[in-house]
């Protein structure tokens, strides 16, 4: 009920003074959970150049990247907004684990530092976002405390909250665990790889914004 | 600062968190003590749970210290609650209200070094600690 109201009283001030002209939405989520391969897609849709690079190594977003004015039209309507990739919020970094990957210690351990700073820097950058794009790979246990952490930051600090259940291409995926996980929200099932439901997440991405 | 040599584990190290120890810190001094006590290898069992950002201030100086402090490679964490999800009206309403008063004392939060803690597997139902 508070919630309606809540949204309800969001919408008059909107019609009265006008909506929020410069909306930066943000990308969290844990490592590998496919950030940057859903900002490139959006981008390759929309923009027509990809955000960054992706790797099967975790952590290969180690800085905050973002592409400003990100125009997407859907069913008759047009968002525009800065899209804020951020490096995988993780509760521990061990360069062992890049060496396993086949990187060299020296750079490992480079890596492993960018990481570390990353993951502060994505946390900084939270108080700067209007809405969070949450992304979590489908195919891993969605209970992890990061997670968790992550979306009640976002809730704390009153910003609404999409969580898109990546990687629905694998067999071990389980969209409906997601959901079971976090059914206040509304959650999506997407392959950003290959371009899966990615109509249903525009939609929920204006939904979004009117709760901005 | 220099963690703790602890490559073989013989033991298990818990230190029990009571509320009362830490609900007049303030957040800076809260997740000091708790990363104090996982520098010393020791696992920590905060009895009720951290707000949403101390968990982020405490992930956010988990990780300066992965930086600075040799052999740390940051931490494990969970929080158990129980769930309010088939509960009545009133039993939830009571909880509110405790959680309002005294924190979130059904909760427990366990904070565990990486070094030793592998992972933390946790669904609704359970937990379970993986140890390296």
């Amino acid at each position: 009920m508070i919630k309606i109201l809540k949204s309800f009283s969001k919408r008059i001030l909107r019609a009265l003074f006008g909506g929020k002209d410069n909306i930066s939405i943000g990308f969290y989520g844990p490592p590998n959970a496919g950030k940057t391969s859903l900002a490139n897609r959006i981008c390759k849709d929309w923009v027509g150049e990809e955000l960054g690079t992706v790797s099967k190594v975790p952590h290969e977003t180690r800085k905050v990247q973002f592409k400003e004015k990100v125009e997407i039209k859907h069913k008759g309507k047009a968002l525009t907004f800065k899209m804020v990739d951020t490096p995988g919020i993780a509760t521990k970094i061990d360069y062992e684990d890049f060496i396993k990957h086949g990187i060299k210690k020296n750079v490992a351990k480079k890596r492993a530092k960018e990481a570390t700073q990353g993951i502060i820097e994505s946390i900084k950058w939270l108080d700067d976002m209007d809405a969070v794009v949450v992304v979590l790979d489908s195919a891993e246990n969605p209970y992890s405390q990061v997670n968790i952490t992550i979306i009640g930051n976002i809730v704390a600090r009153n910003k609404p909250v999409l969580i898109v259940g990546n990687k629905v291409d694998l067999k071990k995926a389980d969209i409906k665990k997601v959901e079971a996980a976090f059914p206040e929200y509304d959650v999506v099932g997407i392959s950003a790889k290959d371009g899966v439901n990615m109509d249903e997440f525009y939609e929920s991405l204006f939904k979004l914004t009117k709760e901005i | 600062m220099k963690l703790k040599k602890n490559a073989k584990i013989k033991g298990l190290s818990l230190q029990f968190l009571p509320f009362s120890e830490v609900q007049d810190l303030s957040i800076a001094e809260r997740v000091k003590k708790i990363l104090n006590l996982v520098l010393g290898n020791k696992i920590v069992i905060l009895h009720g749970r951290l707000r949403a950002e101390e968990e982020a201030r405490l992930i956010e100086d988990t990780m300066a210290l992965v930086d600075h402090v040799k052999d740390f490679k940051g931490i494990e964490l969970a929080v158990i609650e129980p769930s309010l999800k088939d509960k009545g009206l009133f039993v939830k309403f009571k909880h509110g209200l405790a959680k309002s008063l005294i924190g979130d004392s059904n909760a427990l939060t366990v904070v565990g070094p990486a070094s030793i803690v592998k992972e933390i597997k946790k669904d609704p139902k359970k937990i379970e600690l993986m140890f390296n």
